[in-house]
C-alpha cells in the first residue's frame, strides 16, 4: 500500500444488479412522494396567496386548482400524503428501533400501501361528502 | 503543480458536524406534522372552490390560521432537510450540487414566509 499502486479490492454487489423488491421499492416511493409533496405545497402556498390578494386573482387559482387537471393533481398528492403519511410513521418506528425484521418490514410496508389508498378514498368520499367529482 | 501536501488539501474538509442535528429536525418536524397535516388537511379540502368569502370566512378562524400557520413553519423545514438528503445523494456534478443545494436551502424559508403571511393578511381580515 505504501507503494502507492491502487489496490485491486472486491467491490460488494452493486444496487442495480439486485432483483427490486417491496421493501426498496417503498423506500424510494417515499422519496418521490416527498419531492412531489413540496411541489403540492407550492401550489397551497400559492391558493392562500391568491385568497389574501384579491376576489379576482383566487377565482382564477381556485378555478386552475379545482379544473379536471387541477384535481387529478390535488388527487394524487392526497395519496402521495397518505403515502408519505403512513410510511413516515413505519421510519419513525425503525428509528425506534421497532419492526426491524424482514418479516415484519414486508407486513408494515404492504400495510402502508393498503392505508394509503383506503385514506385517500376515505378521505375524498370525507371532503365530497360522497358526491365525487361536484 | 501544487506544492500543498494531501494532509493540508484534506484538511477542513471532513464532516460539517451538522448529521445529528439534521437527523434529528428530520425526525421532530415529522412528528409534528402527524398532528399538524391532520388538522390542516380537512378545512382546507373542503375550501377549495368554496369561494372567495368562505375561504376568508374559514381562515378568519384563529385555530384555522393557527394550524395552517404552524403546517406551513414545520413542513418546510422538513421538506427542506429531506431535499437536501435527495440532492446529495443523486447530484454528484459539484457546480449542479451547489447550485441546487444552495437554491433549496432558500427558496423553501421563502414560500414558508409566503404561506405565512397569506394566512395571516386573511387573518388579521386585510
Amino acid at each position: 500500500m505504501a507503494d502507492g499502486k491502487q489496490v485491486e479490492r472486491p467491490l460488494s454487489p452493486h444496487i442495480t444488479i439486485y432483483r427490486p423488491q417491496l421493501t426498496s421499492m417503498l423506500s424510494i416511493v417515499h422519496r418521490i412522494t416527498g419531492v412531489g409533496l413540496a411541489l403540492g405545497a407550492v401550489l397551497i402556498v400559492w391558493w392562500f396567496l391568491a385568497a389574501a390578494t384579491s376576489p379576482a386573482y383566487f377565482a382564477y387559482v381556485d378555478g386552475l386548482l379545482t379544473s379536471v387537471i387541477g384535481l387529478l393533481i390535488l388527487v394524487g398528492s392526497l395519496w402521495a400524503f397518505w403515502y408519505h403519511f403512513f410510511n413516515g410513521i413505519r421510519h419513525l418506528r425503525w428509528d425506534a428501533g421497532k419492526g426491524l425484521g424482514i418479516g415484519e418490514s414486508a407486513r408494515s410496508g404492504w400495510r402502508v400501501v393498503a392505508f394509503s389508498l383506503v385514506f385517500t378514498a376515505a378521505s375524498i368520499w370525507l371532503v365530497t361528502g360522497g358526491s365525487l367529482g361536484a | 503543480m501544487s506544492f500543498r501536501t494531501d494532509m493540508a488539501k484534506a484538511r477542513g474538509l471532513g464532516s460539517a458536524k451538522d448529521g445529528t442535528h439534521h437527523w434529528v429536525s428530520q425526525r421532530l418536524t415529522a412528528i409534528a406534522l402527524i398532528p399538524l397535516t391532520l388538522a390542516f388537511l380537512y378545512p382546507f379540502a373542503t375550501s377549495l372552490g368554496s369561494g372567495y368569502e368562505a375561504v376568508r370566512e374559514t381562515y378568519q378562524n384563529p385555530i384555522h390560521a393557527l394550524v395552517a400557520i404552524l403546517t406551513f413553519l414545520v413542513m418546510f423545514r422538513h421538506l427542506r432537510l429531506g431535499i437536501q438528503i435527495v440532492v446529495e445523494d443523486y447530484v454528484h456534478g459539484p457546480r449542479l450540487r451547489a447550485g441546487l443545494l444552495i437554491t433549496n436551502a432558500l427558496i423553501w424559508r421563502g414560500f414558508a414566509v409566503i404561506g405565512i403571511f397569506a394566512v395571516a393578511k386573511i387573518a388579521f381580515g386585510a
